[in-house]
């Protein structure tokens, strides 16, 4: 085979690969970013056993199935194969997401909604749990050993890929109709969920055209395939050991620093900066978009100086660079500093809500500063029956809140920059993962050994991330950027056992 | 450096039930039937307890082959293994 036959051969690998998983993570990421939505269809307030289902669709999908998926389909990958299984894990994800779309709501179905939707919720769970594994070891078993970090890296722009997709589709459903057709039961918030049965289709097909990995065929002829990859990978001290130095040696650091990046900082923008959630939207688009090809040059740099170091340093600079960075967010958006230079009073909307004899009155007063930046100021107070004192909640100062920041142009700039930064340190320890996972473990129990490690390191290290954030910052609450020790602390930890126990060897054949 | 592998092996070991410690004083601490949010909820503790004990313990055997040179010589092929 010549060199051109090779590089074609390996792109459709790559291209057939990277589609399917950049759509199971599409799939995972909407049910995230409309939970909202969902919540309200799905899971109302008011009734403690939907309260509960909607508990277990967030924290068990992410934290409990995603890691059983990776032993179930690593397991079947090193039985079977790799295409059959991530074929299979491709048709569960497509599959739950379109039916979590058709799915009536609690209004028409009652208590059958929530029950189905969580049902589906980890469908999607155990899918993404085998998808990862699998895609990441049938690319490397094409690759050659010079460039598997930089051909295997495709496979990890995909979940930055598939969260830019995802938001740039319900951006673009929730901008073209009103608020109460996307939140409707049958409105807009549904289509997202609804065209992932196209791409899913797609790529069925395509994946369904693919050859099985070359390495595991060789397997198979020889019958060396194993008969218990689950006992091979944990059960035997010498792999094990190297299970365990995967997931505290580098994957652990990855996950945080993955989450910190990507979602964490979003989620940062929009509920402790109170950013507009357009412009929030539009920040991390422009960041990741811009940042995603890195993940290219760190995978091929790997190929050259080795893994080990390049996923160590973006560790350091996010341990080194998260508090200043979220301080920065805060800075430039604290509207007392705002309100010292020319500002002016564009609208204002009063809003009075009835609590049984009592008023609940709401005045939202939106402002434009000099530079075009803008924000609302909201002052919500009782007004008890028979003591009239709307001139008093008016004029108070103590309860205003302010939302709805819309920063200035340099101001957005800066901010795509600082989370452009971030994603950079995710791409320094995202590109070179899967080359560094694939050469750690043997083909025959490579999908079960890679899977478990990638999907709890990424899975609850990662997914963890905004839950002991909240726990930090209800136990210390003067800091409001107390939450990032969390991942500051994990990747630090992390950093220093790979440091010292990882090996920064390229392995020069994974063919065995 | 094997030394030194040797010895932080049982700064690992330490390090496990300590992080169950912290987790199961959280959750004492921060569960109350009439919060709101998700760490006042005991359904995200029982799983994140339940699914963090088995890493705690992953973690404290990592200690454990640390402190035994388990790691002073990464295998280089999967014959070591």
């Amino acid at each position: 085979m010549n060199e051109t036959q090779s590089s074609k051969g390996i792109g459709k690998v790559i291209f057939s690969s990277s589609l399917g998983t950049l759509i199971e993570w599409y799939d995972f990421y909407i049910f995230g970013m409309l939970a909202k939505t969902i919540s309200v269809q799905f899971f109302p307030e008011g009734n403690s056993t939907t309260a509960l289902l909607s508990t277990l669709a967030i924290f068990a999908a992410g934290f409990l199935v995603r890691p059983f998926g990776a032993l179930v389909f690593g397991r079947l990958g090193d039985m079977i194969g790799r295409k059959s299984t991530f074929l299979l894990t491709l048709v569960l994800m497509g599959g739950s997401t379109f039916l979590i779309g058709l799915v009536p709501g609690y209004k028409s179905i009652g208590m059958a909604a929530p029950l189905l939707v969580l049902l589906l919720r980890l469908v999607q769970g155990l899918a993404l749990g085998g998808e990862y594994g699998g895609a990441a070891t049938y690319v490397a078993e094409h690759a050659p050993d010079n460039r598997r970090g930089y051909f295997t890296s495709w496979i990890q722009t995909t979940a930055t890929l598939g969260l830019f997709v995802a938001l740039g589709i319900i951006m673009y459903v929730k901008s073209s109709m009103s608020e109460a057709a996307f939140n409707a039961e049958w409105g807009g918030w549904r289509y997202p969920f609804w065209i992932s049965i196209l791409l899913v289709g797609v790529s069925i097909y395509i994946r369904l055209k693919m050859k099985e990995s070359p390495m595991y065929s060789q397997l198979k002829e020889e019958g060396k395939v194993s008969v218990n990859p689950l006992k091979e990978s944990f059960g035997h001290k010498g792999n094990f050991k190297m299970v365990l130095l995967a997931l505290f040696g580098a994957v652990m650091g990855q996950g945080v620093i993955w989450y910190t990046g990507q979602f964490y900082a979003q989620s940062f923008l929009e509920n402790t900066v109170k950013l507009d959630f357009i412009q929030n939207r539009e920040i991390m688009l422009w960041a990741i978009g811009l940042a995603t090809p890195f993940f290219l040059v760190f995978g091929a740099l790997s190929d050259k100086v080795g893994r080990k170091w390049i996923m160590l340093t973006g560790m350091l600079l996010g341990v080194l660079f998260y508090r200043p960075i979220f301080n920065e967010f805060l800075k430039e958006t604290d509207v007392k500093t705002w309100m010292q230079s020319d500002h002016k009073f564009v609208k204002e909307q009063v809003d009075v809500a009835m609590l049984g004899k009592d008023s609940v009155i709401t005045i939202s007063s939106e402002y434009q500063t000099a530079t075009q930046a803008r924000f609302t100021r909201v002052v919500t107070d009782t007004v008890l029956a028979g003591e009239p004192k709307l001139d008093s909640v008016v004029d108070a100062n103590r309860n205003a809140v302010y939302i709805n920041k819309v920063v200035d142009r340099p101001t957005y700039y800066k901010f795509i920059f600082l989370v452009w930064i971030m994603i950079i340190f995710v791409t320094m320890v995202y590109g070179p993962i899967a080359a560094f996972l694939v050469e750690l473990f043997p083909t025959r129990i490579r999908y079960t050994s890679m899977s478990l490690p990638y999907h709890i390191g990424n899975g609850v290290f990662g997914g963890l991330v905004p839950f002991i954030a909240t726990l930090l910052s209800a136990t210390f609450t003067t800091d409001p950027l107390v939450g990032l020790w969390y991942p500051i602390g994990v990747a630090a930890l992390c950093m220093v056992i790979g440091a010292i126990y990882l090996s920064n060897k390229i392995d020069p054949n994974v063919n065995d | 450096m094997n030394t030194l592998k040797r010895i932080l092996g049982y700064c690992w070991m330490l390090i496990a039930p300590v992080v169950i410690f912290l987790l199961v004083r959280g959750a004492f601490s921060n569960i109350q039937s009439g919060g709101t949010r998700d760490i006042n909820q005991p359904i995200p503790w029982i799983i994140i307890i339940s699914i963090f004990t088995p890493i705690a313990l992953g973690l404290f055997i990592f200690g454990y082959y640390c402190s035994k040179g388990e790691y002073d010589h990464l295998p280089e092929s999967s014959d070591e293994l």
